[in-house]
């Protein structure tokens, strides 16, 4: 969906009127993040890291993003080449950008499968101490047997056992980072469970916002449902107005059973911004960003996906292949499947004939979602209807550039949520906690130590 | 560079642990302390079995804070996953442009093993086998990327040379890694291993793996034959002695004024203490010993440890620095960035770039 160049009036904030979250994302490892650019720095140098979080800080988001990857994309058993490749390990840059921010929070995706509780908890636990409680954890599940040989487990959990292992996983944790007590002095913990069976001390005091804030991404109804039992954050796919307001109904219904409010809980897709100085102009400027994001090369590795075979001697421009594809040939690893490829294969060549589209047309159209494309206004009306109508309660930008691409944003758009009323003007607390509006949490009552 | 005496000048690093503390600015504080003195690097010690915080994200989040010294946290290789170890140290050296080392220690007791209960506790010996093949595996998903593998080539719509990304495919003992990493190859090549080689088990890891071995020694005699004990070793090894800085590791109490309070001890050598040798003195004094042992060719330099870090770190950088720098022992400033620079040793060739170009 695309803003109209209406020029939506600012309002007085209302009452009743949320506060919108934002977060930044670090531009990812995959082909939305334009390298071609002349724009286009390091994605690995400190000071691109540090740009982007100065960046955030200075529009007063309240945290800045990193996914992870544990093995490097291979297409046809070699390692992808096409798009941006390299990052460094999540927490250590993180501790780092502690060292040049204030009040930035700060989310590392840590995977719940080719880790360790005690190990996790402790590491997260020391960047809320050393970032003076801002540390946040993207708990993800992937695993695949491909990213297992990185690991002295191998590939081992079934697609079932994912969840409820994270589930444990973060359960121990929050043991651990209760464990201390009050006083400030180590007590035993003990668990025993389906996963883990570990006992001894903490290394860490609790931290300054109680436990770090913990994020979902996952999808899944197991997936949600591990989210409503056990996420502050849920990061989700889900960036039009009617998808946003299913799932946001489907995942806030979920919170009752566990004892939770609407409130616990905040929903935020990850969404692109492109802005101009009118609708046509960010029209404009969206399309080059996909046909960057999608090179003649590009559009045939896409393909290539889909079809499971090699098709380097098609022409990106000419037409899409009228053979079948070949499901389960293992030609692509490292990434997520789109669906069933012969009905993929079948909607992408109707598309293609219905509307004359080449191949590189076809993968553009079908595989590059810009969210909000417009003018300043326009886009601070539409996140702000979004949020107002419960399809989200905040937003993870994604940019396409490194580290540039949210300048514009800061600089055009905060303002204009700031002039409606529905976006913070200054940080009111110095914790994560309190720029998400979260609770801290409470710590479990213990037999002994506990003689107040 | 060397000094009048034909001799290399000295290579100076301080541990900055502190008890019970779990924030960042006293470790900032003492880091920056030490780079004032133009120390080559400092460390700090860590373990899953007591209270405290992760070392390297500690020196992580010092790193943009301070601009030249190196950091050295300890990294335990028992518990771990050697992926994401190696991940974790290259990420230090690029968040610090180029200055960081790591201490590898391994987990022996059943406490440790209890906290994750994956596998029992086992004799340090193996341990520390296992620790050489991380530090093994490390160089070479060091390496996995080679330096000029990204391209970012328009023409060709490829943003790195897959010729230069490598499968290390190692098979350890006790785990396997594909590779390659996914963070390019760190600005130093290979950040900087650090081996305690004062513990027993260690020795062999620190003649095959380090760049920097620590040892003890109660003067400078001892501290000589240790040295060439340890370098013979690592030509054993094949490797080239003098790409092996060995540092004596010494506990100071500098609590005593200027001079020794114990007779005797300033020129002469430490005394045997269950943590290692340790001086007790004054600043001047000090100096005196490092220049003592200097002179006699014992050592390429100290590690030192406070027994109270605040007071005695002060001491050093204030005291017994200014005097090893007049006496032309010790760098005034640092004349190279990275941490390998500061130490005198090259940036290591890739292992896998120099395959590459053997035309055999
Ligand atoms: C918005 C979003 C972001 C994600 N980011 C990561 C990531 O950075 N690293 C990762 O390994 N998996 C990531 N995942 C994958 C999820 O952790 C999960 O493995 C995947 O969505 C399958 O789980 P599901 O069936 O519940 O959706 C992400 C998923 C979503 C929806």
């Amino acid at each position: 969906m695309t803003s109209t160049d209406e020029q939506r009036k600012p309002r007085g904030r209302r009452p009743l009127d949320k506060h919108i979250h934002l977060a930044a994302h670090f531009p990812g490892v995959n082909n939305t993040t334009v390298w071609t650019d002349p724009r286009s720095r390091s994605q690995i140098d400190f000071a691109s890291f540090e740009h982007l979080a100065r960046t955030a800080e200075r529009g007063l988001f309240d945290f800045f993003f990193l996914a992870e990857g544990l093995r490097l994309r291979e297409h046809k058993g070699r390692v992808h080449d096409l798009d941006v490749v390299g990052r460094p390990e999540s927490l250590t840059v993180l501790n780092a950008l502690a060292a040049v921010t204030e009040r930035l929070g700060l989310a590392a995706t840590v995977n719940a499968t080719f880790n360790e509780p005690y190990e996790t908890a402790r590491r997260f636990a020391t960047l809320d101490h050393l970032s003076g409680g801002r540390a946040a954890w993207n708990v993800v599940t992937s695993s695949d047997a491909f990213t297992g040989e990185n690991f002295r487990r191998g590939g081992y959990l079934d697609r079932a056992d994912r969840y409820t292992r994270a589930a444990e996983f973060v359960a121990t944790a929050r043991e651990l980072w209760d464990s201390w007590t009050p006083e400030g002095q180590p007590h035993p913990f003990a668990h025993t469970g389906r996963h883990f069976d570990i006992e001894g001390e903490f290394t860490l005091p609790r931290s300054p916002q109680g436990h770090p804030v913990v994020i979902q991404a996952g999808d899944s109804p197991e997936g949600r449902e591990f989210a409503a039992s056990a996420a502050d954050v849920i990061f989700t796919r889900h960036g039009t107005l009617e998808a946003g307001r299913a799932f946001y109904a489907d995942v806030k219904g979920r919170l009752a059973k566990y004892g939770r409010t609407a409130e616990d809980l905040k929903i935020m897709p990850g969404v692109t911004v492109v802005l101009g100085d009118t609708a046509a102009e960010a029209q404009e400027r969206a399309a080059g960003i996909r046909r960057q994001q999608v090179s003649p090369q590009n559009a045939l590795l896409t393909l290539e996906q889909v079809w499971g075979v090699d098709l380097s001697s098609y022409d990106p421009d000419g037409p899409l292949p009228d053979i079948d594809p070949v499901v389960g040939s293992g030609l692509s690893q490292g990434r997520t499947q789109r669906g069933d490829p012969l009905v993929v294969a079948e909607q992408w060549r109707a598309l293609s004939r219905a509307k004359g589209l080449s191949i590189r047309q076809t993968v553009i159209e079908t595989t590059t979602r810009q969210s909000f494309i417009g003018t300043p206004q326009a886009v601070a009306a539409e996140l702000d209807e979004f949020v107002q109508s419960d399809a989200a309660d905040g937003f993870i930008l994604v940019p396409h550039l490194t580290p540039g691409g949210l300048d514009e944003f800061v600089d055009q758009v905060v303002p204009l949520l700031q002039e409606r009323g529905v976006y913070r003007t200054e940080y009111t607390g110095t914790t994560l906690r309190s720029h998400l509006g979260l609770k801290e949490p409470v710590r479990p009552a213990r037999e002994e130590g506990l003689t107040a | 560079m060397t000094t009048s005496t034909g001799r290399g000048l000295l290579h100076l690093a301080a541990a900055v642990d502190q008890p019970d503390t779990y924030d960042a600015d006293p470790y900032l504080t003492l880091t920056r302390l030490a780079e004032r003195g133009a120390l080559d690097f400092v460390t700090l010690g860590d373990s899953f079995g007591r209270p405290g915080p992760d070392a390297l994200a500690v020196l992580s989040r010092v790193a943009p804070a301070t601009a030249r010294i190196g950091l050295v946290p300890t990294v335990t290789t028992t518990h771990t996953e050697p992926f994401h170890v190696q991940a974790a140290v290259a990420t230090l050296d690029w968040v610090s442009r180029g200055r960081a080392g790591w201490r590898p220690e391994v987990s022996a007791t059943e406490e440790e093993a209890r906290l994750f209960g994956r596998r029992a506790a086992a004799p340090a010996a193996e341990l520390w086998g296992e620790a050489g093949e991380v530090a093994d595996v490390a160089t070479r998903l060091w390496d996995s990327w080679e330096d000029d593998a990204e391209i970012r080539d328009v023409a060709t719509g490829r943003f790195v040379d897959r010729e230069k990304l490598h499968h290390v495919d190692f098979q350890g003992a006790t785990f396997s890694v594909r590779g390659p990493s996914i963070v390019p190859r760190p600005p130093q090549g290979h950040p900087v291993t650090v081996v305690d080689a004062t513990q027993q088990h260690a020795y062999d890891v620190a003649a095959r793996h380090a760049d920097v071995a620590l040892v003890n020694a109660a003067g400078p005699a001892q501290a000589a034959a240790v040295r060439a004990g340890l370098r013979r070793r690592a030509a054993e090894h094949g490797r080239d002695p003098d790409a092996l800085r060995v540092l004596a590791a010494l506990r100071i109490d500098l609590g005593g004024g200027e001079h020794a309070a114990v007779p005797g001890h300033g020129g002469g050598g430490p005394l045997p203490s269950d943590l290692g040798p340790l001086y007790r003195g004054g600043p001047v004094d000090l100096a005196d010993l490092v220049a003592a042992w200097h002179r006699a060719g014992a050592v390429d330099g100290f590690h030192f440890t406070p027994v109270e870090p605040r007071r005695d770190l002060e001491r050093l950088v204030n005291g017994t620095v200014p005097l090893l720098q007049h006496r032309g022992l010790f760098r005034t400033f640092y004349p190279g960035s990275t941490f390998r620079e500061h130490l005198g040793l090259a940036r290591p060739v890739n292992q896998y770039a120099a395959l590459a170009g053997d035309p055999s």
